[in-house]
């Protein structure tokens, strides 16, 4: 009887629906082989292969490091403005996710709601500016410090949450923020967002693209061109991101860092070693957040324009997955991670419609090769003699 | 004089009684041992000492200090270090950073020194001092743990269970560690075991704790000779 009933329905799918039953069929059929290949693999050949190549990773990473630095220097030599406002987007993304890195990768705080910080961080700037008429460097550290008085907000009420139950206030609190921006019409203008933000100064010089009296291209005699600004930008979020990578790697190890690092790894040892939790957890809050809202004030000078659409929960994820992508805690591999997340999304626009499909694929592709993440293994702090990397074999899925 | 005393000490998970107003007092300078069965309550009373579960009746006198009422991070920075259940160390930390951590309470002061005296006590440690935490063997991570307190330089070192899934021989080795330092620097030790034979041969004295209170206190010696604790913990094992 069952099979009978099954047979109909099957017949009738088929003669219905023949194309999409026929393409569910042949995905099925090469799919179940692709995983008899995979799995035909010899697991400790695997392993033994992504071993060595982490091995190799490694040494290579002494060198990607410095390279990938000079590349980012040399990227306005192209005078391409395509390249240039690609490297501002990139770059904007490396310093979120090193600011997340802080968060999530060192104290172990998984933060879903991080964009909440750029939108404050964006929007302090965007209403101080115009309301005050205050520069972008006056600014700046100003949008800084109220992200991070939000960051300590949000991690009062956390404190005593962990994990999963931490992700849903944080990714609330996102949502609570966006909202607050829509909403509250008499300071953020609402839906319609703040325009006519005032662009960057050096040293007081404007960057107007026609050039004129007290301009960038005025005062250097050089020929007047959109292209300085680009420029200046691109300087600007590098060296901003640069900052966070230092005060980063500076951090780790100092106490603090330690301390957050110890945190990541037991919170009831961090208690019976005195180590003050709620400090160690409010600090990382907030100076992530920090971060946050350096990128969130550059973001809001860069485009002169801010509205609540640009905070919405997808840039939480999209930063939150650069840096698990990435490899939770390590520098490097956001900065990589960055690289192939918003510069990948670029390489396939020639695939038009398919494009969000390939770059799903291809997210998938590296987590399962790499499941701890492009660069996975973690530097002591502090070692005597030689220093050696803790393999990423060891370094638990999913954590620092 | 005594270094820690506990008086009528009463604690509770929510609506759970732990502890039912017990008074304990631990000198300057001694072994104590706290035996009793799973779920008596021996752990809890570890704990609370650190605040956590805070007493909620009774007063816990450290050095003349009344410290029922600080947070947990406050009374560990008075000189008193655990090494808690089930050893607790950063698996994906070195041991040198693992012992970096201990030492920070105490702010960093003479580093190497305290460095060398655990590594003088427990060798192994110094031969696997650039190995992460987590791929030692369970009696190498109970010596980390011991050392990690021992790191912060303290007066009392709460130690709960460290004979815990430990080979017998592994275990003596690291009671023999505390009677050493015991005895070369004067440390106070508190020591919560289940294996009543050996904690109660190494302790001055030791207490009983059944269902949350006291039963019997004494000289390890004696409780070690007493009929019903013979009965109640050591016939058929060891």
């Amino acid at each position: 009887m069952k099979s009978a009933l099954r047979d109909a329905v099957l017949s009738a799918l088929v003669a219905l629906r023949p194309v999409p039953v026929a393409i569910a069929v042949a995905a099925v059929f090469v799919g179940r082989l692709l995983l008899l290949a995979w799995r035909g693999r010899s697991r400790a050949a695997a392993r033994h292969a992504n071993r060595a190549f982490a091995e190799r990773l490694t040494q290579a990473g002494k060198y990607v490091a410095p390279l990938l630095l000079i590349v980012a220097l040399a990227v306005p030599l192209s005078g391409d403005r395509y390249y240039l406002h690609l490297g501002i987007l990139v770059m904007t993304y490396v310093m979120l996710g090193w600011g997340l890195n802080i968060v999530v990768g060192l104290a172990g705080l998984l933060d879903l709601g991080y964009v909440a910080f750029y939108a404050v961080g964006a929007y302090s700037y965007a209403i101080i500016s115009t309301t005050y008429g205050l520069g972008f460097w006056t600014c700046l550290p100003i949008a800084g410090i109220l992200a991070a008085i939000w960051g300590i907000m949000l991690g009062f009420p956390v404190l005593r949450l962990r994990g999963d139950y931490l992700a849903i206030v944080t990714l609330a609190f996102g949502e609570i923020i966006r909202i607050v921006i829509t909403n509250w019409v008499s300071l953020t203008n609402g839906p319609n967002g703040i325009s006519g933000i005032p662009r960057p100064t050096l040293f007081g010089l404007k960057f107007t693209p026609a050039g004129g009296p007290g301009s960038f291209s005025d005062f250097f005699h050089l020929p007047p061109s959109p292209t300085w600004r680009a420029v200046y930008l691109y300087y600007v979020i590098l060296v901003l991101a640069l900052l966070t990578n230092w005060v980063t790697l500076r951090l780790r190890r100092l106490p603090l860092g330690r301390a957050w690092e110890a945190l990541r790894e037991d919170e009831v040892a961090c208690r019976s070693l005195g180590i003050n939790v709620t400090v160690t957890k409010l600090t990382a809050f907030a100076i992530g957040a920090l971060f946050g809202g350096f990128a969130g004030a550059f973001f809001a000078t860069r485009q002169a324009f801010v509205s609540p659409e640009s905070f919405t929960f997808i840039e939480s994820a999209i930063v939150l997955s650069i840096v698990v992508l990435g490899g939770l805690g390590s520098q490097l591999g956001v900065a990589l991670a960055a690289l192939v997340m918003i510069g990948g999304f670029e390489v396939f626009r020639a695939l038009a419609d398919y494009r969000m499909l390939v770059f799903g694929a291809a997210l998938v592709l590296i987590m399962v090769l790499r499941p701890r993440g492009l660069v996975a293994g973690r530097t002591p702090t502090v070692a005597l003699g030689r220093k050696r990397e803790i393999s990423a074999e060891l370094v638990a899925q999913g954590r620092g | 004089m005594s270094l820690l005393r506990l008086s009528g000490v009463t604690a509770f998970y929510g609506a759970i009684q732990a502890l039912r107003g017990v008074d304990l007092e631990v000198n300057e300078g001694e072994i104590v041992t706290l035996i009793g069965a799973n779920g008596a309550g021996k752990s809890t009373l570890m704990m609370t000492v650190c605040g956590q579960p805070q007493a909620r009746d009774g007063a816990i006198i450290y050095d003349g200090e009344d410290i029922t009422r600080l947070p947990t991070h406050a009374i560990m920075r008075k000189r008193i270090a655990q090494s808690p259940e089930g050893r607790r160390i950063f698996p994906r930390m070195t041991v040198y950073e693992n012992l970096q951590m201990g030492a920070e309470v105490a702010g960093n002061v003479d580093f190497a020194a305290l460095l060398e005296q655990v590594f003088s006590l427990f060798p192994r440690l110094k031969e696997r001092v650039h190995q992460r935490g987590g791929t030692l063997s369970g009696g190498e991570q109970q010596m980390l743990s011991i050392g990690r307190a021992l790191m912060s330089r303290p007066r009392l070192l709460l130690l709960d269970e460290p004979s815990l899934g430990l080979a017998p021989l592994v275990v003596r080795q690291i009671f023999g560690a505390i009677r050493e330092l015991n005895r070369s620097t004067g440390l106070t030790v508190l020591l919560v075991e289940q294996n009543a034979f050996q904690a109660l041969r190494l302790a001055d004295r030791g207490y009983v704790l059944v269902n949350g209170g006291i039963t019997m206190a004494g000289k390890g010696a004696e409780l070690l000779a007493r009929p019903e604790i013979r009965a109640a913990y050591l016939e058929g094992a060891h």
